[in-house]
């Protein structure tokens, strides 16, 4: 279980300081899906890096299953147990798919039971195990591979970033699957997923609405996502599919 | 190593620069400090001692296919300094894969210096691949200096593969490496090369594309740590048509530095030559992303420097 307590964030620019996130407390429970959603700017994105330990929060305490792990490093949180999927999948020069899924399994691992993780999130295991994570692949495989390395660290808490952002709507609908997966095979942990998209939305067991920096509901989502339907904290899933309908004409048409 | 005269110094270093555990399968020459100490020719690759300097004629025979031919250096005298002159005359449609490669382990107080000039004479639709490791190790005051000079001379429609790698111990290098190449000769260097302590490393391509339809493709990757320093100089001339692309991809830390030079000369309309250059020090989000993985910050480093150089 996570908990926030009073997480303030102010970042300095030339405007003076400005607040990003305003005194929000939340709690995370186990063996739950939350997915947070609001207005774009609203200070989503920053909380899950705070979380991970990747920004530091002005004020506040953040408690991990009782810990107090507010001063704890990246690389600590990490190790007691949470994951952070990148908005925008880190890529590198000369490290494999191989090589970032055993780092993040933490262990070694052959490459079959690396496949497996590859396989789960939809790719053909046996042609991107030895790729390198480089611009050499899609945002879409980007993303699933980011994914992949988040289901082998199979963290307490597992946190993705807007996984819907940076791929096409073709990918997104089968990422959605994955997602829908996770939900069910979830055990002794629990999920936070960034996300707009109302058929994520849909499988969340609570939704939390950050908006300009303030936590402005949460609860289980039927009560929440009536109240959010075309608005842009849920983008509308007719339009999603016909959007991906239109995709999947044109490359059928390629 | 049984049957060679090889102390544990000394097959640490060949296991170093040649990968070379035992006696090597095919033709080779083994020289530690100053002298040959195993040599066995095959009988489509002779290798034979020059008369008028230090070196040798390595001769391939032509149609000599999937063959190997290891010649690496070890010096373990503090104070020994050579100029070697090694040339390689590849034969026609021949295919094979030569392994050169110098350690020096240096625990004295005086510099140890080898200098390996090698020449190729590459035949007609010959293929090689040349892998060249240099390695130093050794707690002494004395530098280990490695300046290898290299020139290769490509006949039509031949190809050579370059794998130049210097990851650790090499205090001072000055490498020259001058190419020409025939019509439709093919000419791809992969250098690899990290230099940390004081050390420094200059690395010098002269690359002439003389032939209708020729190319080549020079690829540096390095690393420069603490405060060592590495200059890149890589120029490709193009008198034909012909393609030619260099790239330098270096990570700077610590306080290392590093001058990139890549020059282009193109003296025909049809030559079509590309540099590309970035220096940097490593991103921050490919340290955080392998911090979220449970990695520490200096983890993640060395994760990222072996990635980037392996």
């Amino acid at each position: 279980m996570l908990e926030l307590k009073n997480i303030t964030f102010d970042v300095n620019d030339e405007d003076g300081a400005k607040e990003i996130i305003k005194d929000v407390s939340l709690t995370i429970p186990d063996n739950k899906m939350i997915v947070v959603t609001g207005p774009n700017g609203g200070g989503k994105s920053t909380l899950a890096r705070i979380i991970a330990g990747i920004e530091k929060p002005t004020s506040g305490r953040i408690y991990f299953n009782g810990e107090d792990i507010t001063d704890m490093s990246i690389t600590d949180r990490a190790k007691s147990g949470i994951g952070f999927a990148f908005q925008q999948p880190v890529k590198f020069k000369g490290i494999r798919v191989v090589d970032l899924i055993r780092l993040a399994k933490g262990s070694e691992l052959s490459v079959a039971d690396a496949c497996t993780y590859l396989s789960e999130v939809g790719l053909c295991a046996r042609e991107y195990i030895d790729r390198e994570v480089n611009s050499s692949l899609s945002g879409g495989e980007l993303k699933r591979i980011e994914i992949a390395t988040i289901l082998a660290k199979a963290s307490k808490l597992s946190i993705f970033d807007e996984p819907e952002a940076g791929i096409d709507l073709w990918s997104f609908q089968n990422l959605i699957q994955v997602f829908e997966s996770m939900r069910d095979n979830i055990h002794d942990s629990s999920i936070m997923i960034i996300s707009h998209q109302e058929r994520i939305l849909n499988i969340a067991d609570e939704i939390v609405v950050i908006r300009n920096g303030v936590l402005a509901a949460q609860g289980p989502k039927d009560e929440i996502l009536p109240t959010l339907l075309h608005t842009e904290s849920a983008v509308d899933g007719y339009c999603f599919k016909q959007q991906g309908k239109a995709a999947r004409a044109a490359a059928a048409a390629n | 190593m049984s049957e060679l005269k090889v102390d544990e110094i000394q097959k640490r270093l060949l296991a170093e620069v040649a990968d070379l555990h035992e006696i090597p399968v095919g033709a080779f020459n083994i020289r530690s400090n100053g002298g040959s100490i195993g040599r066995v020719s095959t009988a489509n690759i002779e290798i034979t001692s020059k008369e008028d300097v230090s070196g040798i004629d390595v001769r391939i025979k032509p149609g000599t296919k999937r063959e190997s031919v290891h010649i690496p250096v070890v010096m373990t005298v503090s104070g020994l300094t050579e100029i070697v002159y090694n040339d390689f005359y590849i034969g026609e449609d021949s295919d094979v894969t030569i392994v050169a490669g110098c350690g020096i382990d240096n625990c004295g107080p005086k510099d140890s210096e080898h200098d390996g000039i090698h020449r190729f004479f590459v035949g007609k639709g010959a293929r090689v691949k040349y892998v060249e490791k240099h390695y130093g190790s050794g707690d002494g005051k004395g530098k280990r200096i490695l300046n290898p000079g290299t020139e290769v001379y490509m006949e039509e429609d031949s190809y050579m593969e370059m794998d130049m790698v210097q990851i650790k111990g090499v205090d001072d290098t000055n490498r020259t490496s001058v190419a020409e190449l025939a019509k439709g000769a093919k000419l791809v260097v992969r250098e690899r090369l990290m230099t940390h302590g004081e050390q420094n490393a200059v690395s010098i391509y002269n690359v002439t594309l003389n032939g209708e339809g020729s190319s080549a493709d020079v690829v540096s990757r390095s690393v420069a740590r603490d405060d060592s320093y590495q200059k890149f100089d890589a120029k490709i001339i193009g008198n034909a048509p012909c393609s030619g692309h260099t790239e330098c991809d270096s990570i700077i830390m610590d306080n290392g530095r590093i001058l990139a030079v890549p020059g282009l000369e193109a003296n025909n309309v049809d030559a079509e030559l590309f540099h590309e250059a970035a220096i940097g020090k490593i991103a921050g989000d490919q340290l955080i992303k392998l911090m979220t993985l449970g990695l520490t910050e200096a983890e993640a480093e060395e994760q990222i420097v072996n990635g980037f150089l392996k």
